[in-house]
């Protein structure tokens, strides 16, 4: 059964002296499947991901990667995966052909040097220092290290983090590249878009445990509601409650953020706008802003936690 | 289990990835100008220096040396002891040529049967000429008349026994000390703190072979090294390299893995720059001042000599200059580096125990 399987986890418990970074986790990825860990600052995404790489020991749990165990068949496993940890540092000293050739050679079988270096668009930058790559190109190189094993199974862990929008275009057109070839991925990240882009699944992590878990467009969907209204009143706004709010036609639910800022989830945009300045304008209360936007991954992690996914 | 074993690589004599790691190890450290210089230039810098700076050394206690434990020789000391400007001492044949060798002592002085005493010094030492006038002046006062001794001379015209001689093999030692403790030491901790041992251990690289990859870097290097400094060292002071060439490689070779080992153990577990810069300057600070790189280990109390003798500098310092001042064979030699086999294993098993892959 576990055969189709190619990441299976039950149960897993991690501590560090006083934080429980993994609190009885439990995950199972096809293979074939492009599966996303998300979550905020020291969920636990990173801890559950290199347990999984076999580079942490778990204090409970069982993990079963590619059908196998890693106390037994470590070597044989290694050959297999692929990997890209959150903070490597290559060396900088080397070129970019001399750094991906040195991986290269750590597998019996793998891709060939050139073909990777072209895949990962380094080309022009070949035979230049890894010191003076930028961070997108520097975030390519690892992950050329990381396929250059041609993997059965990749782990990427934040791969587009502190990257500029074109980068992470780049390293997703990658990601896209390396699903089309029928492999199983294993990626972290705090981007909701990027998650809702490449995953086909998610599980959404928080306090080392999955809170949501499914494909990003039926988390979404289980908001009951597709847009997401959020206003700012000038001056007091006291008089207005969640009550009230909730009232209004198509509103799904109602929260006051902090202060005067308030949210709405809503079903239909087109009519509750013109409802809410129908109310606010009744109650004589003046806006200082109005957004609004589609329901994201973002909006379903509030909605669990009652928390933005990302301090900003 | 069939599928295991299809899984598993296939093993070549030297295989791919180690030849990889050495060559990438051998390139980072030479496209790294500071660690070039310290390694190649600085060692040559001091050379000078010291060979500029003990040209005329000067010596306010002239040490001599009476050899021999007949009678005549205890009377002949204290016929030299009466001038407090000479510190004597009554040796045995061997260890006073030994002694003079070192340049521990300036001169010999040897009764003869026929009732002569022999003066020996290397007349182009200004403090060994001052020796002999002062040791001439002290023992004829001391048989009473300056005519009643007989005296004659006999030049010992060595190279071999100057300071620049004594140093340049301590130079060479101190050289391989450092440059093995610290290319190790600095290039783990650093691929520590940087997840690249953690990205490496990741991969199915060997780890043994990983470890391998810097002894051989290091022994590539140390050949330039050696050539360098010795190389120098024959050119422009004249020192010579007298042991056999294989000895020297020998006595090379196990001095790397000694240090490498102990570069290694103290690269084992340390995660900052910081810490393992002070690990080794507690490794290494002893071995500069106690090890005799600039001036003889022996000029320490007894005392303290089985553990100075125990330092793996010491051996190696010995070894070199036996070896190249000396010609010493491999009874002189063997011991020291049979000593410093024993460091490499014992450092490299700790290390491998030790070691902190994450
Ligand atoms: N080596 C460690 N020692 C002590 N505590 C640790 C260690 N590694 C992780 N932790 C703690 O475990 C918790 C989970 O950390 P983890 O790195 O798995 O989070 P994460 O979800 O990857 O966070 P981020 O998004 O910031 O990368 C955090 O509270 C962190 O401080
Ligand atoms: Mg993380």
């Amino acid at each position: 059964m576990s055969g189709a399987l190619a990441v299976s986890v039950r149960a897993l418990r991690k501590r560090y002296d006083d934080v429980v970074a993994v609190d009885g986790l439990d995950l199972e990825i096809p293979t074939g499947e492009c599966f996303g860990l998300l979550g905020p600052n020291g969920a636990g995404k990173t801890t559950t991901v290199e347990i999984c790489e076999g580079l942490t020991a778990p204090d409970e749990g069982d993990v079963i990667v590619l059908g196998r165990r890693w106390a037994t068949d470590e070597r044989a496993l290694r050959e297999r995966l692929g990997i890209q940890l959150q903070e490597t540092q290559l060396a900088e000293k080397l070129t970019v052909a001399e750094t991906v050739r040195l991986f290269r050679s750590f597998y019996a079988r793998g891709r060939s040097i050139d073909d990777v270096i072209r895949v990962v668009q380094l080309d022009e930058k070949r035979d230049g220092r890894v010191g003076k790559l930028s961070g997108g190109q520097k975030q390519r190189l690892a992950l050329a290290c990381a396929i250059v094993g041609d993997p059965e199974l990749l782990f990427l862990d934040e791969p587009t983090t502190g990257l500029d929008p074109q980068s992470r275009r780049q390293i997703w057109d990658l990601v896209e590249e390396f699903k089309a070839m029928g492999r199983t991925l294993l990626l972290t990240t705090h981007y909701m878009d990027e998650a809702e882009r490449l995953c086909d699944r998610v599980a959404i992590i928080d306090h080392g445990k999955v809170i949501a878990l499914g494909a990003p467009r039926d988390l979404i969907a289980s908001l009951g509601a597709e847009h997401v209204v959020e206003f700012v009143l000038a001056g007091s706004s006291d008089s207005l409650s969640d009550e009230s709010l909730r009232r209004l036609e198509g509103v799904r639910a109602a929260r006051r953020i902090d202060g005067n800022a308030w949210e709405l989830r809503v079903s239909e945009l087109h009519r509750t706008v013109p409802a809410l300045l129908a109310e606010l304008a009744q109650r004589r209360l003046q806006l200082a802003e109005l957004r609004t936007h589609s329901a994201t991954l973002e909006d379903v992690f509030v909605h669990l936690t009652g928390r933005q996914l990302r301090d900003e | 289990m069939s599928n295991l074993a299809q899984d598993s690589p296939r093993r070549r004599l030297i295989s791919d990835s180690l030849v990889q790691l050495s060559s990438v190890r051998f390139k980072e450290f030479i496209r790294e100008p500071e660690a070039l210089f310290w390694t190649f230039a600085f060692p040559i810098l001091l050379a000078i220096g010291l060979g500029i700076a003990f040209r005329n050394r000067p010596a306010e206690i002239v040490h001599i040396a009476v050899v021999g434990s007949s009678p005549e020789a205890s009377r002949v000391a204290a016929a030299a002891r009466a001038d407090s400007g000479l510190a004597v001492e009554v040796l045995s044949p061997d260890s006073a040529s030994a002694a003079i060798r070192t340049g521990r002592v300036a001169l010999l002085v040897v009764p003869q049967p026929d009732g002569r005493v022999q003066y020996q010094f290397d007349e182009t030492r200004p403090d060994a000429r001052n020796a002999r006038l002062l040791a001439d002046n002290a023992i004829q006062r001391g048989y009473g008349r300056a005519d009643q001794v007989r005296v004659s001379e006999a030049h010992v015209r060595e190279r071999g026994s100057r300071y620049i001689d004594f140093v340049i093999p301590g130079l060479l030692g101190m050289n391989i000390m450092g440059s093995s403790i610290w290319g190790l030491g600095y290039t783990i901790v650093d691929a520590r703190r940087k997840k690249l041992l953690k990205r490496l251990v990741a991969t199915p690289m060997s780890r043994a072979e990983f470890l391998v990859s810097y002894l051989v870097s290091r022994i590539a290097l140390l050949v330039g090294e050696v050539v360098v400094l010795l190389g120098f060292a024959a050119l422009f002071f004249g020192v010579p390299v007298r042991g056999s060439v294989l000895q020297l490689i020998l006595i090379v070779l196990a001095s790397v893995f000694a240090f490498g080992g102990l570069g290694l153990l103290i690269a084992s577990r340390a995660r900052t720059i910081e810490g393992a810069s002070g690990l080794m300057n507690v490794a290494m600070m002893p071995m500069w001042v106690l090890s005799g790189v600039f001036f003889s280990s022996e000029n320490f109390p007894k005392a303290f000599q089985p553990l100075i003798q125990a330092l793996p500098l010491t051996a190696t310092n010995n070894a070199l200059r036996a070896s190249m001042l000396r010609g010493a064979g491999w009874t002189v030699v063997g011991p020291e580096v049979a000593l410093l086999a024993l460091w490499a294993v014992a450092t490299l098993w700790l290390a491998l125990k030790w070691f902190r892959w994450r």
